[in-house]
This record gives C-alpha cells, sequence and structure tokens, in this order.
C-alpha cells in the first residue's frame, strides 16, 4: 500500500501498461540488436526520440515549479537548431570539429540569451508568465525564419550529426545528454538550496518575500535554465535529420512538455516538483507516440487516440478521481447486503 | 441576551423598516452568528461594530442572500421575509456597496449605473436617455456633477464609491447597506460621503454602516449595534454610548472587570541602546506619519482596533511596504530599508498577521518551512547541509514544543498554534536583534497562547527586541514595557510602564 503512495507510482504505472500492451501486440517491440556496435530496436527509438522531449520537459519542470510556464520552448528549439546549422553551412569544412564546437557554442548562448528575455519579462515587467512566454513562442517561429531565410537549411556534416544520431557504448549520444542535464539539473536543485527556493516562491510568493528570498534571481535563474534545455534539444533534433526547419522543428513542443511535466506529478499551481516523474512522464508520451504508429492507426487519427490515452492516463493518476470511482463501484454493487451486513453487526 | 437601550418602537410611534431576531448561522466548528438581533428603522444610519470574528461579514451576507440562516426570523416592512439569493435581496430593495467598488471599470458611469436595466426602444439602447437620467440621479441624490459618458476609471475612488451608491439607489433601495466604504477615502472624501449620507437618511432610507473608524461612527450614526464572537452584544443610541464603553464592549471587557498589571521589575532597567528609530515614517492610504525609537531588550507592543493602521506600521519596518516619507535607521547602519531582505540583513523579523496566505509555505515540511529564512540568508548556493538541518529542526521542535515533533510533517497538516510556532522558529534561527509579531496568538488555543507569550518574555531578557502587535489587551498590558496606541492610522499615543494598564490603554484606543 505504501508504494502506491509513492510519487512515481502512478507515472510508472501506466508506462509500464504501455510497454505491457505492446507486448502483447507486437512481440518484436522488444528485441533489441546490435548492428555495426549499435544497439538497434524500439526501445532504443524511444530513448533517441524522446530525448528532446525529455529535455525540454526538465526544464519546464522548473518554471512550472515556480508557478510558471513557458510556452516558447518550441520556438527557442527550432531557432537553436537554425543558428547551428547557418553557422556549420557558411563554413568552408562543414565536418571540422572546431566549427561545430562554435556553432554549438553559439546557439546555446543564444538560447540562454531567449532564456534570459522570458526570465525578464517575468521577473522584473512583473508579466504573467504565459503571456510574456507567448510573445516569444509567436515571435521566436519569425526568429527562426530570419536566420534560415526562410528556408530549409542542410548541413553535411558527420561531426555535427553525432549529436542527434551518434551512438556511445552502442547507446545513442541523445541519452547522455539527457541524462548530463537530469544530473545537473538534480545537483543544482537538490544539492543547493536553489530547489528549496523554486518550491516556496513557486507555493506562496509573499511568504518566500517575507522570508528574505529574492524571488527575481530565482524565476530568471529557472527561465535561463529552461532556456538552455529547449536549446540543447534543439541541436538533438536539427542534428538528427542533418537540418534545420525554422517552421516546423519543435512545433507543439510545449505542449507535449507541460503534458510531461503534469504526468510526471508537478502541479501546474507551482510548489513541490519532480525530475524523475518528468523524464517518465515523457517517456509515457514518446512511447505513445511510437505505438500508435506501430500499431497502424491511420495518420489522420492518430491525434485523436493520443488524446484519448492521455485523457486516461490523467484520469487514473488523479487522486479524487479513482477515489470516485471506488466509491461508485462499492456502492453501486449489493446494497442490499450491505444493508444486511450493517444490521447482522 | 444584550442590551436594549431605547426602545424606538414606542418613542417615535415607527416600526423598524428592517428586523432580525434570535438569528443563528452556523459553519462546521464556527458559530458565526448565535441569536444575533439587528433593527434598522427608516432615516437612520445604523454602525455595526465588532472586532475580527465578530459576525458582522456574515450578518451582511445573510441580509444579502449570500447566506441562507439556520434559524431567526427577517422581516421587511413588517412582513416575514426569507432572502435566499443576493438577486431576492435586491428585489425586497436592500442594496450593497462595498469596500471594494464592484463596478466595471472599463464601462461608462451610466453604463455602470445601468447595467442589466438599461432603458430601450425597440430592442436598442437609448444611450442619451441614460446618459441624462445617470447624470440627473447624481446630481440630484448625490450633488456629483460629473461626465456620466466617460469611463467609470477615469475617476477617483470616492467618485466610483459614489457611482456604486448611486446605482444601488437606481435599483429602488430601502436598505442601503456600506460595508467599509471609507477605508480607501482620504479625509475630504469622507466628508463628502457624509454628506450624501446624511441627505440620503433624510430622503427615509435606511443605512448600514460598517467602519473601523472610531470617529467616523460618532459623526454619522444615530445608533449602533455590537456583536462580539457572534453574540449580540447589545444595541444602543450613539449620542449615549461613550466612546471607552464602545470599545470595551467590542473588545469584551467591563471596565470594572479590569486589573492592574503586577508592575515588574521592568523600571529598574537602565537606559536602553537604541535599536531602531523611525522619524517621520509614513505612507500615503496606510499610516501617518510616526515617530517610533525601540531600544535594546525592549518589548513595544502596538495596541489599537483592526484596522487602525498596526500592521502597517509594522510593514513599513520591514520593508514589506515602501514608505512614501520619513527616515528609518537601524543601528548604526544609515537609510531606510526597501525590501524585506535588507531589513533581515539589518536583523529584523517579522511574523506576519496572515499565518496562511504570507507566513507558512503549506506544502513544505516543518524542517524546509523552519530553515527557510536562514537559508535565504546565506543565498543558494551555501546550503545547510542536511544533518544540521535536521539538527536545528529537531532543536526548535523541541525548544517551542512543535507538535507533532516530526521535522518531515507537510506544514499545512500541523494546528494554527503549531503552524506559528514554526513560523517563530524560523525567525529565531535568524538570531534577529528585533522580532516583529503580528497578531501572532490569534486563532490558537490558549497553551499556545501562553507558550509564546513567555517565550517572547523571556527573549527580551536575552536581549532581542520584541515589538508586539495584538488585539487582545490583557495580553498587550502583560508583555509590553510600552505601548504605543494607534487610531484611524495615527499614532496617537505612546504609554511607558508606569502607566500602563488595561483601563489606559482602552481610554487611549478610545479617544475622543
Amino acid at each position: 500500500m505504501r508504494i502506491r503512495k509513492h510519487h512515481l507510482f502512478w507515472p510508472l504505472a501506466m508506462l509500464a501498461a504501455l510497454l505491457l500492451f505492446n507486448l502483447i501486440y507486437s512481440p518484436d517491440f522488444f528485441s533489441l540488436q546490435v548492428r555495426g556496435g549499435h544497439l538497434y530496436g524500439s526501445l532504443i527509438d524511444i530513448l533517441n526520440f524522446g530525448s528532446p522531449l525529455m529535455l525540454v520537459a526538465i526544464g519546464m519542470t522548473l518554471v512550472i515549479a515556480t508557478g510558471g510556464i513557458d510556452l516558447s520552448v518550441g520556438s527557442v528549439v527550432a531557432i537553436a537548431g537554425a543558428m547551428a546549422c547557418l553557422t556549420i553551412s557558411k563554413g568552408s569544412d562543414q565536418g571540422s570539429l572546431g566549427l561545430v564546437l562554435s556553432a554549438v557554442g553559439l546557439s546555446l548562448v543564444l538560447s540562454l540569451a531567449l532564456g534570459l528575455w522570458n526570465g525578464l519579462l517575468v521577473s522584473g515587467v512583473g508579466m504573467q508568465p504565459i503571456i510574456a512566454t507567448l510573445i516569444l513562442m509567436v515571435a521566436g517561429r519569425g526568429i527562426a525564419q530570419l536566420i534560415t531565410s526562410g528556408q530549409i537549411i542542410t548541413v553535411t556534416s558527420d561531426s555535427y550529426g553525432y549529436i542527434g544520431s551518434g551512438s556511445l557504448a552502442g547507446l545513442p549520444f541523445s541519452i547522455f545528454l539527457v541524462a548530463a542535464v537530469f544530473a545537473a539539473a538534480g545537483l543544482l536543485t537538490r544539492r543547493t538550496a536553489l530547489g528549496l527556493f523554486i518550491e516556496a516562491v513557486g507555493r506562496n510568493p509573499a511568504a518566500s518575500r517575507l522570508a528574505g528570498i529574492r524571488s527575481r534571481y530565482v524565476l530568471l535563474a529557472v527561465y535561463l535554465f529552461c532556456g538552455l534545455c529547449a536549446g540543447i534539444a534543439g541541436l538533438i533534433l536539427s542534428s538528427n535529420v542533418s537540418s534545420a526547419d525554422g517552421n516546423n522543428a519543435g512545433l507543439w513542443y510545449e505542449l507535449d512538455a507541460i503534458l510531461a511535466v503534469v504526468i510526471g506529478g508537478t502541479s501546474l499551481t507551482g510548489g513541490r516538483f519532480y525530475l524523475t516523474g518528468t523524464v517518465i512522464g515523457a517517456l509515457i508520451i514518446q512511447t505513445l507516440t511510437t505505438t500508435i504508429y506501430m500499431i497502424g492507426v491511420p495518420p489522420e487519427i492518430t491525434l485523436v487516440v493520443k488524446a484519448f490515452v492521455v485523457l486516461v492516463v490523467c484520469l487514473v493518476q488523479s487522486e479524487a478521481f479513482r477515489q470516485a470511482l471506488v466509491r461508485r463501484w462499492k456502492t453501486r454493487h449489493y446494497p442490499a447486503e450491505r444493508e444486511a451486513a450493517k444490521h447482522a453487526s | 441576551m444584550g442590551d436594549w437601550i431605547g426602545d424606538l418602537t414606542e418613542k417615535k410611534g415607527v416600526r423598524p423598516l428592517l428586523g432580525m431576531t434570535g438569528i443563528y448561522k452556523h459553519f462546521p466548528g464556527v458559530k458565526a452568528l448565535n441569536g444575533v438581533n439587528f433593527r434598522l428603522f427608516p432615516g437612520e444610519v445604523h454602525a455595526l461594530m465588532g472586532e475580527n470574528g465578530a459576525g458582522k461579514s456574515t450578518l451582511i451576507k445573510v441580509l444579502t442572500g449570500v447566506y441562507s440562516i439556520d434559524r431567526g426570523s427577517v422581516e421587511l416592512d413588517g412582513r416575514q421575509v426569507a432572502i435566499h439569493s443576493p438577486r431576492q435581496a435586491q428585489e425586497a430593495g436592500i442594496s450593497t456597496v462595498y469596500q471594494e467598488v464592484n463596478l466595471c471599470p472599463n464601462l461608462t458611469v451610466a453604463e455602470n449605473i445601468f447595467i442589466g436595466r438599461e432603458p430601450r426602444a425597440f430592442g436598442r439602447i437609448r444611450w442619451k436617455e441614460m446618459n441624462r437620467r445617470a447624470e440627473r440621479l447624481l446630481r440630484e441624490r448625490l450633488q456629483l456633477e460629473i461626465d456620466v459618458s466617460r469611463p467609470l476609471a477615469d475617476y477617483s475612488v470616492a467618485v466610483q464609491q459614489l457611482v456604486a451608491i448611486a446605482r444601488a439607489l437606481n435599483i429602488s433601495a430601502k436598505v442601503l447597506i456600506l460595508d467599509e466604504p471609507t477605508s480607501s477615502l482620504d479625509r475630504g472624501e469622507v466628508g463628502q460621503l457624509f454628506a450624501v449620507m446624511r441627505k440620503l437618511k433624510e430622503e427615509g432610507l435606511a443605512i448600514l454602516f460598517v467602519t473601523h473608524f472610531l470617529d467616523q461612527v460618532y459623526d454619522i450614526s444615530d445608533r449602533i449595534t455590537i456583536l462580539r464572537g457572534g453574540e449580540f452584544v447589545g444595541e444602543y443610541e450613539a449620542a449615549s454610548l461613550p466612546r471607552i464603553e464602545l470599545v470595551s464592549k467590542m473588545i469584551g471587557k467591563e471596565m470594572e472587570a479590569l486589573e492592574e498589571r503586577p508592575k515588574t521589575a521592568g523600571s529598574a532597567r537602565g537606559p536602553r541602546e537604541l535599536l531602531l528609530e523611525a522619524s517621520g515614517l509614513a505612507r500615503q492610504g496606510a499610516i501617518e506619519p510616526f515617530d517610533l525609537r525601540i531600544g535594546k531588550g525592549e518589548v513595544v507592543s502596538l495596541a489599537g482596533l483592526l484596522g487602525s493602521g498596526r500592521t502597517e506600521l509594522a510593514r513599513l519596518l520591514f520593508g514589506a511596504d515602501r514608505s512614501d516619507q520619513g527616515k528609518l535607521r537601524l543601528g548604526d547602519s544609515p537609510g531606510t530599508i526597501h525590501s524585506p531582505r535588507q531589513a533581515i540583513d539589518e536583523g529584523l523579523a517579522f511574523c506576519p498577521e496572515n499565518r496562511k496566505t504570507e507566513g507558512i509555505v503549506d506544502d513544505l515540511s516543518v524542517r524546509e518551512n523552519i530553515l527557510l529564512a536562514m537559508q535565504a540568508t546565506r543565498g543558494w548556493l551555501r546550503m545547510i547541509p542536511r544533518r544540521k538541518q535536521e539538527e536545528l529542526a529537531d532543536e526548535y521542535i523541541k525548544a517551542l514544543n512543535i507538535n507533532p515533533p516530526n521535522p518531515e510533517q507537510l506544514v499545512k497538516n500541523l494546528s494554527g498554534g503549531n503552524q506559528q510556532k514554526v513560523l517563530l522558529a524560523r525567525w529565531l534561527l535568524t538570531r534577529p536583534k528585533l522580532l516583529i509579531l503580528d497578531e501572532p496568538t490569534r486563532g490558537i488555543d490558549i497553551g499556545a497562547k501562553a507558550e509564546i507569550q513567555k517565550l517572547v518574555l523571556k527573549l527580551a531578557g536575552e536581549g532581542m527586541a520584541v515589538l508586539f502587535i495584538s488585539s487582545e489587551l490583557e495580553e498587550v498590558v502583560r508583555v509590553s514595557d510600552r505601548i504605543v496606541v494607534l487610531r484611524d492610522r495615527k499614532v496617537v499615543k505612546e504609554m511607558i510602564e508606569d502607566d500602563i494598564g488595561q483601563q489606559q490603554v482602552m481610554r487611549a484606543i478610545a479617544g475622543g
């Protein structure tokens, strides 16, 4: 019973249920093959394709914990990819490591700057987060278009391609990036007092201010971090397809990320946050997407199916819903018997 | 049953327009109204008085149909009525103007007055007719000449207040309820409002007036009904109820029953080292300029009724609100305090009045709540090691007797008294030079109350200065070396040890 109280129980149970479904429906879902030193298989695909979402969702978790939201992550993903691809495409030797590193550095600095912009609007100007980040969500697509001059920039660089499709020790390199960011986020929030400040500011800003927390810097920090996470995700995405599409890269990522955070157990009202839960939430979403493709749902209704499963996931996770269900069940069955038992005792 | 002074029924030969008798309204765990009576005659201003939790707002909500009563009778115009919804109340002729004007600032004055009842012809609104009617209504009944076609937001709160009244009158009110209408008005505006109220009174309207300002009560009201803790204390003619009696009835202390405080050895203490000095500190609309000096190890209390400016004064000292004039000096450091953080760095600590909204972070554990302020002063990088955190939490849980003694319990699961102790622990951990406690004992049980009072005296003995705010006179008198009395957002008197007694304090609070 105690294990069911743990905040990771329901997200893990949902993930397990999805995997179980796949096991029954397509037994080779779990098969892994080694080809040329790399692992191949659906599970690896889920990890690889899910890594940008996991990154964005990790950043989003901290923003949501402060009671905010960052709608601009999808646009930042596009901008970061566009910036990196543009820099590489301008170079004489696209494969050179120096060029790729400077491209990566440049787009990460740009992502931080975009995060700073969001952070300043929220903490300095005092704008509502949903509005403040909506600005960059809309304008950011334009900025990405501007960088790519409205074209899809294609690069031919093995070094750059490594970020999104290379592998290390048989596993996709992107997984290691996720692990590194996840560890960094964990260390930053749990080994310093930042996590406590984030939770305090998110749950009760007035009390936090009177307790001496400078919420302005806390807010700035989370939006910066969220921008950086989105930037790295943008690099992975564009590297994976060796091109930058200002229009479609990272489209609707903000919504999947918010969903992952919520499935992971962090409340949209701010306060307590769960980074591990978020990662599991992102995996659930990615597994679901993969599953829908695998079982051959017609493309025109995939979103409907996805929405339906997400609804079920959210309902099952809701304690209030589960209790209501249990009550219904108990009162509906054999009321006469219960009545009799009452009289007998 | 309370006092009934002067039976108007016989004297004037008029029947009350509104008569509420034996009203009961219970909420889970709270007896909000316990057999309350209230009468309102046509052509009078009737003040409803009481401290926090007395039942004033519940009574108003019952009258306006927001709550329905458990027991009791309401008569309007001699007929028994049952008011079940705000709409019914309006139709019965009971209109309310709330403290926060609830009109639409983006609509014009005329639209605000006529919203939902616009004059129409062939299905369309007759704008000119509406504006003309609005102008006439404001001019004739409220002596207000303004351009009614401009948005409400273009006018001051005082005018907005009058527009709200105009709207109420337009719904053919017989009873007008004004719930703290003056709290955001300046002196001139209050005068304007009162002129309007007097005129309406002459026209036969019955006005129920709620305010925290004693001067205003005596300025305008004919009669006063006092509630305390949900009970009916009595109904009095304003002219024959001395201020001091009004105050003593509100806070529930009979003059005769007051005991003098046994003098402590306090006077033996020598001159104190100055810790904080405020000169001419003020904030518009919150508190008028005041001087205050607090020395090391001194317990200074702020006494006054609710809304007298006690909390506002404390918030200025702590930098929670910005002052707009005057100086504040702390110890040797010059300059003023601009933020709570700066105040904390200078050795101040502040337990706010609203524990839930401004004190605890309810989703965090007891340990995290206790450590919050100390960690904030250390910055995010230098986290207090986990083992040290647990030691400190355990130490203060034991010292303050926090129950349950589990540092990992979420603070929201604790009782009010224990939450208060968690807040105290949070501040004691920062070793402040001056601890500001705003109503630290409100809503907590007797045992915890006594513990907190004892703690205050102990801390003062150790050299910490304490600024203590409380509505309970007994408590104020028991713990303080010095009492600063506030009334109507002004510091009106400072009393030192020898003349501290509940009677004297109460007299100062009542003033006049």
